[in-house]
């Protein structure tokens, strides 16, 4: 069987069934033709037609979040290439599996200017995990094995596999799936027995403990989620998320604290700056977390569970550091937890307890909604409050304010039902990301929360939408401005709104409708949820224009570089208004 | 709350990697793209039948750094071994340079002496100029290099440093 010639084209299709791919999104073009011809005879595979490349990468990512699987494009030499980067980069930031299959020019074109060339490997090997260039069609089928093992284990990441045209054109042998596996490629799984022993040591005798789990939980698969919530009650300890962790810890669990970090709640970030033990299970300590690093939970001895140890100790120097699969350490965490338990630091627990709530009293995410204009998280929470209820609402969201206010109000009790970029984070990602997680779901409610500046980025995926009839639904926080970039020049450049008035903005109502979607608006309190409502209720793309407070600001904010106690509650807070408050006792 | 240690120093980092296209390519873009510096870089097939190469790299960084840079390269997909010579016990390091010296009369003949000390070898001679070959820890041809500085030095080639590990212990 195996000795059976078959054409390049079909070597890939029969590969890419082996490794279960049942979809593919991509673009076409003069070097990928064999490949779309031998796509054309068969029906394993689903092809999605994108609009443009960079739609199709983050179409693959929002795929593969919600699914848990890789996500798979398939684009041209030259300029499909080169739109791909910016996906491309944006996975490997966030850690996400994706197969990139590019068209090449013939081999022995390559490296002379030919039509539609460009240096593939070479352009993406920064931003990928790793990158081939196939250059005969008996290593076809094995280089598409590693890739697929490559992206989606250890920490995974996006793969492009470079396929000459002469390559997907020849002729050669089938390699099945099991006869590969790359010798130099072996992540470490299993963390270590007597540092996670001495890690959980430390958790017993905690006074102010807590867990700090971020996107490597989600990456782990359901049951690293499942063994996390098992470890925070078992412990009892606070538990608080980064934004690429929403979901590993259920939003509704006393123990949850909220997101930490720059847009964090208070009690979150507070919790960071007074805490004497952090249990960091899959996060990276990125800078939006850190702040200033000096100050960054100044009191802890530090534990940090991750699968890539360039993770450990790359910003934040750690005292436990454990290189391992986080469902794999979880799992032997809690064996031995079961023994430790004991010596548990109960009445300080207890007090750490009542000052968290302390912090939460200061309830840092209100907002005053009054009956004229629609504050953005009041949309954000109606949202939330009406689809609640389901079980297959997945959100992905664009870049900007409103996706900090995705992250504050919307509530996530499962992994895998929120995708965002959160690296790299990329304008133009929501709605590509929300068809990918609707193909992969065809029945679920999937909502893009959208700025109507980010939206404009990759608006031409709508008529993706409209041809696979994927039900998207695309709900703009319309502030008329670029807000995030405003809200940083209020802050920091003296309100000097340099560039960042978004005008000329379409009518997104008749913009749905060329798009063959349907439009809504909504630009009072009153019509929020009737307009939500009618939304899910259509089994088509939609796009709800929600006009909102053109000048509202994200609170709470923690000023870049700045520490954690150094945040900003914004104008309604009662603490910055001290003395007005104490003004008005006296008047 | 164990703090890391902020001292600078060398190390000498031998890394065992698949002989394939772009693997060069992949070291050197790390250390560039996330700004670790490259004191040396040595590379060369040590195994035709398993194609692998042998890279040793010179870098110097805080223990932190270092770290980094360690898993950093431990990442790279081709990547097999990656071995902290400076680390690990001890190691013999050596350099190989080629080096152009031009000049007549005394000067020619005190560099003759001079690589005489040094036991350099003269492996090309014209009547005025000498080619020495010099191998030796970086230390002592950087010496060499600096002693010809004032006897008509004009050309310098250097392999960079190739190191391995003392005893019986492998890579
Ligand atoms: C406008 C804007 C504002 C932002 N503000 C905030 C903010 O306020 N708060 C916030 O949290 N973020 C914020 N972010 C996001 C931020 O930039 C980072 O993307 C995010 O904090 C990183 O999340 P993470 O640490 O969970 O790491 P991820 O990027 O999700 O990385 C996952 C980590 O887990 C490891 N890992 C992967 N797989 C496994 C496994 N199987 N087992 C164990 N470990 C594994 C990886 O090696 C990696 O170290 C913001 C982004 C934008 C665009
Ligand atoms: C591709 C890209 N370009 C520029 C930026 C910088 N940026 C971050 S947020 C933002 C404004 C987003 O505006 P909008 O989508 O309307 O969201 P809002 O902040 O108003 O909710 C910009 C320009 C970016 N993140 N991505
Ligand atoms: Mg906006």
């Amino acid at each position: 069987m195996t000795d059976q010639k078959l054409n390049g084209s079909q070597i890939l299709l029969k590969a890419l069934v082996d490794q279960g791919v049942d979809v593919v999104f991509g673009y076409p073009g003069g070097a990928v033709l064999p490949i779309y011809d031998e796509l054309f005879k068969q029906n394993a595979i689903r092809h999605v037609l994108v609009r443009q490349e960079g739609g199709a990468v983050h179409a693959a990512e929002g795929y593969a979040r919600s699914t848990g699987k890789v996500g798979v494009v398939l684009v041209t030499s030259g300029p499909g290439a080169t739109n791909s980067v910016t996906g491309l980069t944006d996975a490997l930031m966030d850690s996400i599996p994706v197969v990139c299959l590019t068209g090449q020019v013939p081999t022995h074109l390559i490296g002379n200017d030919a039509f539609q060339e460009c240096d593939t490997t070479g352009i993406t090997r920064s931003c990928t995990k790793h990158n081939y260039l196939v250059k005969d069609p008996n290593d076809l089928a094995r280089v598409v094995h590693e890739a697929f093992h490559v992206a989606r284990s250890g920490r995974p990441g996006p793969v492009v596999v470079d396929l000459p045209k002469d390559v997907s054109m020849g002729m050669g042998t089938y390699s099945p799936r099991a006869s590969v596996r790359k010798m130099s490629y072996r992540p470490r799984l299993r963390g270590d027995s007597a540092m996670i022993e001495k890690a959980v040591d430390i958790m017993a005798r905690a006074k102010r403990p807590i867990f700090y789990c971020g996107g490597g939980v989600i990456n782990s698969g359901p049951a690293a989620s499942k063994r996390l919530g098992e470890l925070v009650h078992a412990t009892g300890f606070p538990c608080t998320l980064t934004l690429m962790g929403l979901g590993a810890f259920p939003a509704s669990d006393r123990q949850f604290v909220g997101m930490l970090g720059m847009h964090g709640t208070y009690e979150a970030n507070l919790a960071m700056y007074h805490c004497d033990v952090l249990i960091n299970i899959g996060a990276r300590f990125d800078d939006r977390i850190t702040g200033k690093i000096a100050e960054f939970c100044p009191k802890a001895t530090k534990i940090h569970v991750d699968i890539d140890s360039s993770s450990i100790n790359k910003s934040v120097f750690v005292d436990i550091g454990i290189v391992g699969d986080a469902a794999n350490v979880l799992k032997e965490m809690l064996a031995h937890w079961q023994l430790k338990r004991r010596h548990l630091e109960r009445k300080a627990l207890a007090k750490w307890w009542t000052q968290i709530d302390k912090w939460r009293a200061r309830d840092c995410l209100r907002y005053r909604q009054d009956s004229k204009v629609i504050k953005p998280q009041y949309a954000i929470q109606r949202l939330y409050e009406l689809t609640k209820d389901r079980d297959d609402v997945y959100i992905t969201t664009e870049v900007g304010q409103h996706q900090m206010w995705a992250a504050q109000f919307f509530r996530f009790e499962k992994p895998n039902h929120w995708m965002t970029s959160g690296g790299l984070g990329t304008m133009g990602y929501g709605l590509p990301a929300a068809i990918g997680a609707q193909v992969a779901h065809p029945k679920a409610l999937v909502i893009d929360i959208a700025g109507e500046s980010s939206i404009m980025m990759n608006i031409q995926e709508m008529s993706t939408a409209a041809q696979h009839r994927l039900p998207v639904k695309v709900f703009i926080i319309n502030n008329e401005y670029m807000g995030m970039v405003r809200q940083w020049q209020e802050l920091l450049h003296g309100g000097r709104y340099s560039e960042s008035y978004m005008d000329s903005l379409p009518d997104f109502v008749r913009l749905a409708e060329s798009f063959h979607a349907v439009g809504l608006r909504a630009t009072r309190p009153d019509e929020v949820d009737d307009v939500i409502k009618e939304m899910i209720a259509i089994d088509r793309p939609v796009i709800a224009d929600i006009r909102v407070d053109k000048k509202e600001n994200c609170f709470p904010m923690i000023p870049s570089g700045a520490a954690h106690y150094d945040m900003l509650l914004g104008p309604g807070d009662e603490a910055e208004n001290k003395i007005s408050e104490d003004g008005m006792v006296l008047v | 709350m164990a703090q890391p240690s902020e001292t600078t120093n060398k190390h000498t980092i031998s890394v065992l990697v698949d002989n394939e296209a772009g693997v060069l390519a992949r070291v050197v873009g790390l250390f560039s793209g996330r700004g670790y510096n490259i004191e040396s870089l040595t590379v060369a097939e040590i195994d035709a039948k398993k194609s692998l190469s042998r890279i040793n790299i010179v870098t110097s960084g805080t223990p932190m750094i270092i770290e980094q840079i360690k898993a950093q390269l431990t990442r790279l997909v081709p990547i097999h071994k990656v071995r902290d010579l400076t680390l690990d016990g001890a190691r013999v390091e050596r350099e190989l340079a080629l080096i152009k010296v031009r000049g007549r009369g005394n000067r020619r003949v005190e560099s003759l002496r001079i690589a005489d000390i040094f036991r350099a070898s003269v492996l090309d001679s014209t009547n005025e100029s000498f080619v020495f070959e010099i191998v030796g820890s970086a230390e002592k041809v950087d010496a060499f290099v600096k002693l010809m500085e004032s006897l008509g030095l004009s050309d310098v080639s250097r392999t960079g440093v190739v190191a391995i590990s003392r005893g019986e212990e492998t890579m």
